[in-house]
């Protein structure tokens, strides 16, 4: 392949692989938005926490799955404690109100996380190495690293059991339901409470194979709070209600941002990540204001 | 409620303040961070300053039988929060707080002003405003040992070295990566000149903060195929570019650091992929030093010690805190017996006499026991940089390795540079520059 | 007993109309203000006025900016910060090449280019709504550094991107110690207090409510939509605006684009939602807990170490500090919603009937 081509090839298959990191964040505001209307900032502290609780484990020298299912207990546990003490006393207030106790929960979070295992960045590895594919690189002069691959994979895999979750079982049902309409689900003899506890419990599942992915990028240290700003743009193209659309968002997201950085950053300083995503999410909101798979709402006077 | 608020923090204040201060201390703030993205470095310098302090106290009563003392206050690495940390430290003691290391870049410049008028001096060791290493302009502002370009000119001496000569750097490719904030800009100038004296390419390449997804700048790296790649650094994004590097296949030992880039807590987090790479600094780590083993014997021995994590006595952000707190008692010292206060604490005022009157060669710094722990320094009127040297060191996957002498930078290049941007501030403050001759 | 309207009539409109009908709250608005213009600044030390006055003020006019396009208008924004950003930016740079216009027109235009920002960054809420706006604010966040790092002329093409305010001079004044920066502060942010509560009264203020309660019936009623959700836009930026550049000229003085980051909009946002949305006191009382509450914690945690001689790691204070902080604000969210002015509501209220509740 000519080298320009492969090097557009490279930085398109970069930016889609970088979009799987984004929706994985992603997915964890979705759920939990979906399920209670709470557009939960805390999202970034679940993910540091989890990861920062699974690392810290395993360098007490717990065996690897051991200390996932410990910490995937923690996040469940944790789940149910935030359902109780901070949503349950706030239903029925504005959303403004609820997200801003999400950012009160981000503080407790974030200073629970350092409290107990302390502000040092540790080091994860999975076992799978970030590293380029020999024969890509070698055949097609194309770099891609298997590690990008593997996480693609776990989250298609995570997409396709929560996929499940929701359509094949009874708590899925539920869940939908609940989505649907708080009221009519009350109605029909849904518990409310339990099914939020139990959305909470499962992004922060999801705040786990999120916080490993991104741990063995960044290193598990309290910068992976800031992940959750990744998951912002691909929201809003997503949409904030569906699952599908937190994968599609972030594959639009990260491809876009990658050529754009790489192919219009240099002519103005570079740098323009930063805000790129914002602005081409927010072009295509205009186009689409309830996102790319979001619920059309009708306005009743 | 506001003003029930005010009521219930000025009976705390007073509460605070109240307690009975005696007269032979001098007072140093600790205005720190311990919690948030920053806090190992936070923890570490300022464990490593108190740390110091304390084995003063504990070995020798002090300094000339003044002890040392200090309170903490968090800033969060928020400039509000350092300004309030800043105010309500600055009247403690029988003297003031003596001298403030603020440890982060926003707060010295917020604290600049506020500083000079209160006559209080800034030690921003490492950090901080550059320019204010014309002393004529910044009377109380030092960013002591090395500034940012001083580190920047020595980083290509350290490339034109590795590639066998000066003239060998010609038609080299060489890549900043830098972290985009005021910070991440401060070598751009050095470089730039650097690159059209020596002729070598350079491209510079932004990262956005916080740097934790770093995919088209090193896909840019990869397509440039640079021979050097010089990190700018801060926090999340260094542990991610070395992975990048790793990524990319880009050779590690061709990467090299600024001292933001090259601590412990930098590299661990990348794991196997940091082996081999390259960072700058003006503290070496390790606890075979003789003031290392001292702190060890009197203050870690009687549990007094800073560290709660023992793995991190030692570590690059603890000792760049002993030599820290090295500069400032050795100021200290020297303004007593100048002032003729042995035995009394010192004011700022003279404090800012004793800094700008430093002098630790080689022969005090094996007084000191601190030989190979930091450069010589001699500091001036003129100069508030006082040294300019930088050592480069090598991550070995288990800890670092120094490799090479200390290397000084370029003062004949760097000098103009930081005159013409301090005239600037000056002109736009209206400040006259004092004259150095008339110092004393 | 102290607090009855009873036997204060009101024979004109005037009269009915004016901000503060009850006799009792003019005068303890009158003491109030006294107290902030005269005694403050006499008695106030410097550590009061320059670390915690000061600062409380300015972050309480960007918050009553909020406050104008969240509590009233209802358009949820998380780009505060860049506002105070390009307010400060401008503000250094009316001032650097116009020295002739003065700080006060300096600081009006600055605030006019805030405004103008911000309606070019609030014309996606015409089209979108909630957390999608507030997301999409973001861009402007985001956006707004980029430009002011990359844009030399922003910051005097300095080599590092950072900005010393200028000193604040007017008629020959100099504003340099810690009780006149104060003061100056003081009055901008009181004159500008006065303005916004009287637009809040005006018809303009009840159109913002109108499009906040429902934006559709409020269209269908006859407000022009696009005018009134702009000029909330413009309105709250140019609040901000000022703000920004009182930050830069009263309170920090040498200002890197940083400073303005999302973690300052975030805290604002916080501020207005303790305090109370669409409240112009609230805005007040939102500032003065989110500044006052951390040195608070500070010190009582400082103080109560002393006291029990039990020394603690100064890390874990520190993380309990921030462990305490998130909890307390959602313990109040859940207490009362509707933030600290509505907690002043209701003790008014129960003044009224002191001390012969029925």
């Amino acid at each position: 392949m000519p080298t320009q081509v492969a090097f557009f090839v490279e930085v398109l298959a970069g930016g889609l692989l970088a979009g799987v990191m984004y929706a994985l964040v992603a997915l964890g505001f979705v759920l939990i938005y979906k399920a209670s209307g709470v557009f939960n900032f805390a999202q970034g502290s679940m993910v540091f926490f989890a990861a920062l609780t699974f690392v810290s484990l395993t360098e007490r020298g717990w065996n690897f799955w051991l200390a996932l299912a410990v910490t995937l207990v923690v996040m469940v546990v944790l789940g149910v404690v935030i359902e109780r003490t901070v949503l349950r006393p706030l239903v029925n207030q504005p959303q403004i109100t609820l997200f801003m106790a999400t950012i009160g929960l981000t503080f407790v979070l974030e200073g629970l996380s350092q409290l107990i295992w302390g502000s040092q960045p540790h080091g994860l590895e999975l076992g799978i190495a970030d590293v380029p594919i020999d024969w890509l690189s070698q055949k097609l002069n194309i770099n891609i690293s298997q590690f990008d691959i593997f996480a693609a994979f776990v989250a298609g895999a995570l997409v396709a059991v929560l996929a499940v979750f929701f359509q094949k079982t009874r708590i899925g049902r539920a869940l939908r339901a609940v989505a649907d309409d708080h009221q009519a689900a009350l109605a029909v003899g849904i518990p409310l409470q339990h099914i939020w506890a139990i959305v909470w419990a499962v992004a922060g599942f999801v705040a786990l194979v999120a916080g490993l992915m991104w741990g063995v990028r960044n290193g598990v240290q309290y910068a992976l709070t800031f992940t959750a700003l990744k998951a912002l743009p691909v929201l809003l193209i997503g949409g904030f209600e569906s699952i599908p659309g937190a994968i599609i968002g972030g594959l639009i997201i990260g491809a876009t941002e990658k050529l754009a950085e790489v192919y219009v950053g240099p002519m103005f300083g570079g740098g323009i990540e930063s805000w790129f995503a914002y602005v081409v999410a927010l072009l295509f909101l205009l186009v689409r204001p309830e996102g790319l798979y979001g619920e059309k709402h009708i306005d009743r006077v | 409620m506001r003003r029930s608020t005010i009521a219930a923090a000025a009976l705390a204040l007073a509460a605070a303040t109240g307690t009975a201060v005696a007269q032979n201390e001098q007072f140093i703030p600790a205005n720190g961070y311990w919690v948030g993205p920053y806090a190992p470095g936070g923890s570490g310098f300022f464990g490593g300053i108190i740390d110091y302090f304390q084995l003063l106290n504990e070995r020798d009563g002090g300094i000339n039988g003044v002890k040392l003392t200090w309170e903490k206050c968090e800033t969060e690495y928020r400039n509000d929060r350092g300004v309030e940390c800043y105010e309500r430290s600055k009247k403690k003691g029988p003297t003031g707080a003596t001298v403030i290391h603020p440890l982060s870049t926003g707060i010295t410049y917020s604290l600049i002003d506020k500083a000079t008028a209160d006559h209080i001096p800034i030690i921003s060791m490492g950090y901080g405003r550059a320019d204010a290493a014309d002393g004529r302009v910044f009377p109380y502002v030092f960013p002591l040992v090395t500034t940012y370009w001083s580190q920047a000119d020595a980083m290509i001496k350290f490339i034109g070295q590795r590639e066998g000569g000066m003239d060998k750097l010609k038609g080299k490719k060489i890549v900043l990566i830098y972290h985009d904030s005021a910070y991440g800009k401060e070598p751009h100038a050095v470089l730039e000149k650097l690159a059209s004296q020596l002729g070598y390419q350079l491209t510079m390449i932004a990262v956005p903060h916080p740097g934790n997804e770093q995919q088209s700048q090193w896909l840019q790296v990869r397509q440039i195929r640079p021979d050097w790649v010089i990190l700018w650094g801060w926090g999340v994004m260094n542990p991610t570019a070395i992975k990048a590097a790793a990524k990319i296949g880009f050779p590690r030992n061709k990467m090299v650091g600024v001292w933001w880039s090259g601590a412990e807590e930098d590299v661990i987090p990348a794991g196997s992929a940091a082996k081999g790479y390259i960072s700058s600094g003006f503290n070496l780590p390790g606890t075979n030093f003789p003031v290392m083993q001292e702190i060890l014997k009197y203050v870690y021995k009687k549990g007094k010690g800073e560290m709660d994590d023992k793995s991190r006595i030692g570590s690059i952000y603890h000792t760049r805190g002993v030599v820290a707190g090295i500069i400032t008692a050795e100021a200290i010292r020297i303004a007593q017996t100048h002032f003729n206060k042995k035995g009394k604490p010192i004011t700022g005022e003279e404090m800012r006499w004793g800094i700008e009157n430093l002098n630790i060669d080689d022969k005090r710094l094996k007084e000191l026991g601190a030989v190979g722990l930091m450069p010589t320094l001699r500091v001036s009127c003129m100069d508030h940089e006082g040294s300019g040297l930088v050592k480069f060191q090598e991550w070995d996957g288990a800890k670092w390795k120094p490799i090479t002498d200390w290397i000084a930078a370029d003062k004949k290049l760097i000098r103009p540079m930081m005159e013409a941007s301090a005239a600037q501030y000056a002109k736009e403050k209206g400040i006259t520059p004092r004259d150095c001759s008339r110092e004393k | 007993m102290l607090y009855r309207e009873a036997g204060q009539f009101k024979s004109s409109y005037a009269e009915d109309q004016q901000i503060f009908p009850i006799r009792q709250d003019r005068i303890a608005m009158g003491v109030l203000l006294a107290v902030a213009f005269v005694v403050l600044p006499l008695a106030g030390n410097e550590y009061w006025l320059s670390a915690i006055l000061t600062p409380l003020l300015i972050f309480a006019l960007a918050a009553l900016g909020l406050n104008i396009l969240t509590g009233y208008a209802g358009q949820l924004s998380l780009g505060t910060a860049a506002f105070m950003a390009v307010g400060a930016f401008m503000a250094y740079n009316f001032v650097l090449r116009m020295p002739w216009l003065g700080i006060l027109p300096s600081f009006i235009l600055a605030g006019l280019c805030a405004a103008a920002v911000g309606v070019v960054f609030g014309l996606p809420s015409l089209r979108i709504k909630g957390f999608y706006l507030a997301v999409a604010t973001l861009a402007c966040q985001f956006f707004v550094l980029w430009a002011i790092q990359r844009i030399g002329w922003f910051t005097n093409y300095s080599s590092s991107g950072v900005i010393t305010a200028q000193q604040v001079v007017i008629l020959g004044v100099p504003f340099d110690t810690p009780a006149r920066k104060y003061l100056f502060t003081l009055t901008v942010v009181a004159l500008m207090a006065l303005a916004a509560k009287n637009l809040m009264r005006s018809e303009t203020g009840r159109a913002f409510m109108a499009v906040r309660d429902m934006d559709v019936a409020a269209s269908v009623i006859g407000i022009p939509m696009m005018k009134t959700k702009l000029l909330a836009f413009a309105i709250s930026s140019f609040y901000c605006g000022v703000a920004g550049a009182l930050h830069a000229f009263a309170y920090l003085g040498t200002v890197e684009p940083e400073a303005y980051s999302l973690e300052l909009s975030f805290n604002i946002l916080f501020m207005i939602v303790i305090g109370g949305a669409g409240s112009i006191l609230g805005s007040f009382l939102g500032a003065a807990f989110i500044t006052l509450f951390p040195i608070f914690l500070n010190l009582a945690s400082d103080w109560l170490q002393n006291v029990t001689g039990i020394e603690i790691q100064h890390a874990v204070v520190s993380n309990l500090r921030v462990i305490i902080f998130g909890a307390l604000i959602i313990f109040f969210l859940i207490v009362e919603p509707l933030g600290l002015a509505r907690l002043w509501q209701i003790t008014k209220e129960k003044l009224r009937l002191w001390p012969f509740p029925h």
